[in-house]
């Protein structure tokens, strides 16, 4: 058998070569990602808040307060901050991602890319960009999706001024932009506890909580958390309750940049942790 | 004598899963041709495979193969293909899709990559299953596309675990022709097997594993040589096998000889095998006793691995 070198971009093309296994990595996940039989569960996620929105769009809302286009943004808000983020995003984050590595894990057949002449920081690039990829489109066609829902079966009219003259792009724009935002950081997250913890549903449930408790936070404690960056990003602030502590929103330069780079902490935190990663399946 | 560049070398390595031992100071120097590991289940043979694809990390010690750590899969895969005992695949996948896909994340462009594909897939004889879903295919199936996968990047070093499981005598006996060619071709082979006469058959030295420790190393017959403990045994069939007897049991390196059952034959044990043949063939020579046949009985990785290991040595 000949040596394979001369086929494959020798080192001082390595960049050529990294950007090609990652391309290779990405098309094998992402039609995992959409096409596995793990993706029933984020179809269902991510087709959540549309359920009760279709519904909605066939029931006239009673009261001439469901005229105003404000009453829309209000509910959009809410509905944006409860479901989409706290629930969509986060629970569909946690499943697409954890199960980027512990779903191979649990197949047992991670080791396959283990044995290919491939960096195994180049996997953990390959396999996050794939996740991200496949989260974003869904979630952010959810959230542009249950938006153009709720706004325009009741007030048509009103909604095309509001979305073709008004602030309704702006604030489409933002919230999609804030889900992407959310699937960055979320995803960062879920992959290195898949790659962590064995068991990656509790530290997910102990995120969830420290993540909806964050309104009786601190200030200082309102910070460690992905939430606080996303809710500061929001076109529509929303009330969090009489038992809020109150702290001020960090400003998008601030909040932005801030959740990108702890998400290449992370990230970095992810490669380290999978190039003393073993192969034990049966120990997991 | 190899340059360390040739070989595989394991540098005292000791590996602990948590308190349990795995593999404990290991010092092994590997050359290009067929080694084959050797013991009973839990003897540390797919520790040590593991090990040496870094699919593990030694607790102590180094690993290198061809010069290469194994901590550098970049570079060690270009050159190395293992084939696991692991009987589990990607989901949904082809037998070409599988062998296909791994060689484009190996870096190869596609065209190449399917090429390669082919080859591997004509090698392991599976061409004509190919484009089937590997879910479908029997046990000695997944372990033919495991290999292809494995020799597919055509690597320098090959690591078979337990290779030939599971497949029928017909494929059992193209697989081995196939190790045998991939030797000539100057790869190294390191197979671990529990079929003693199959590794007998195709190994050009072995390594004796029990309980995480190497208990013995080299080509068979050299282990045998040193086993000054247990007299080998040789079997000569004479025409006078009780005047045969009388004559070579002067010699102080012969502890036994024994009349075979059907009384044409002898059964001799020495502490020093070529001395006993040197005296033998003074007796042909002289005229003492006229010989058919001479063979050494427990020369053999079976009676070695009786001796070392023991009959209760699980699975072999």
């Amino acid at each position: 058998m000949s040596s394979a070198v001369e086929t494959v971009p020798a080192k001082s093309n390595d960049w050529a070569l990294w950007l090609r296994q990652i391309g290779a990595i990405f098309r094998l996940e992402i039609e995992k990602n959409f096409l596995g039989r793990r993706s029933i569960l984020i179809y269902l996620i991510a087709l959540l808040p549309l359920f009760p929105l279709l519904i909605f769009a066939l029931v006239t809302p009673p009261g001439r307060e469901w005229q105003d286009i404000n009453q829309y943004n209000m509910l959009y808000a809410i509905l944006y901050n409860g479901l989409m983020l706290r629930t969509v995003v986060f629970f569909g984050c946690a499943w697409i991602f954890m199960n980027l590595f512990r779903g191979e894990i649990v197949d047992r057949s991670l080791h396959y890319y283990f044995l290919s002449a491939v960096r195994r920081e180049v996997l953990v690039v390959g396999k996050y960009v794939s996740g991200l990829v496949t989260s974003i489109i869904l979630f952010t066609s959810t959230t542009v999706v249950a938006m153009l829902l709720l706004f325009l079966p009741h007030i048509y009219s009103q909604s095309v001024r509001f979305f073709t003259e008004g602030r309704g792009l702006s604030h489409l724009l933002t919230y999609a932009g804030i889900t992407m935002l959310a699937c960055v950081g979320y995803g960062a997250f879920f992959l290195v506890v898949g790659l962590f913890v064995r068991n990656p549903i509790i530290p997910a449930v102990l995120l969830y909580f420290w993540e909806w408790l964050n309104f009786l936070l601190p200030p200082v404690l309102k910070k460690i958390s992905v939430i606080h960056y996303l809710n500061s990003l929001v076109p529509v602030p929303i009330s969090q309750g009489p038992f809020a502590v109150v702290a001020e929103p960090t400003p998008a330069w601030i909040a932005v940049p801030s959740m990108l780079g702890v998400t290449i902490l992370v990230l970095i935190l992810a490669a380290y942790r999978i190039r003393h990663l073993e192969i034990r399946y049966g120990s997991d | 004598m190899s340059s360390p560049d040739q070989l595989i070398i394991f540098d005292n390595v000791s590996k602990f899963y948590g308190e349990i031992l795995g593999v404990n100071r290991v010092n092994l120097r590997i050359a290009p041709g067929i080694t084959s590991l050797v013991g009973p289940n839990g003897a540390g043979k797919s520790t040590l495979m593991n090990l040496m694809t870094g699919l593990l990390r030694p607790t102590r010690g180094s690993i290198t193969l061809v010069g290469i750590p194994t901590d550098q899969p970049q570079e060690l895969f270009r050159k190395v293909g293992y084939c696991t005992q692991f009987d589990s695949f990607p989901r949904g996948m082809t037998g070409r899709e599988f062998v296909n896909s791994f060689l484009i994340v190996h870096g190869y462009d596609r065209k190449r990559a399917n090429e390669l594909s082919q080859i591997a897939l004509e090698r392991v004889n599976l061409v004509e299953a190919a484009d089937r879903k590997v879910a479908g295919y029997s046990k000695g199936m997944r372990q033919r596309i495991r290999l292809a996968q494995s020799i597919a990047h055509e690597p320098s070093i090959l690591i078979l675990d337990e290779p030939l499981n599971g497949l029928d005598p017909m494929v059992r006996a193209e697989t081995i022709a196939l190790f045998r060619r991939l030797a000539a071709e100057g790869l190294h082979l390191i197979i671990s097997s529990h079929i003693l006469h199959e590794v007998d058959m195709m190994s050009d030295r072995v390594v004796l594993l029990n309980n995480g420790y190497i208990v013995a190393e080299g080509n068979i017959h050299g282990v045998r040589d040193e086993m000054e403990e247990h007299p080998m045994q040789i079997l000569i069939r004479c025409d006078q096998p009780a005047k045969l007897a009388a004559y070579v049991f002067e010699q102080n390196h012969v502890v036994e000889a024994r009349l075979h059952d059907d009384r044409r034959g002898l059964f001799v044990k020495t502490r020093d095998a070529d001395r006993f043949y040197l005296k033998l063939n003074r007796a042909v020579a002289d005229g003492e006793v006229n010989v058919e046949t001479v063979a050494p009985v427990d020369d053999d990785l079976s009676a070695v691995y009786q001796y070392l290991i023991g009959p209760s040595g699980g699975s072999a």
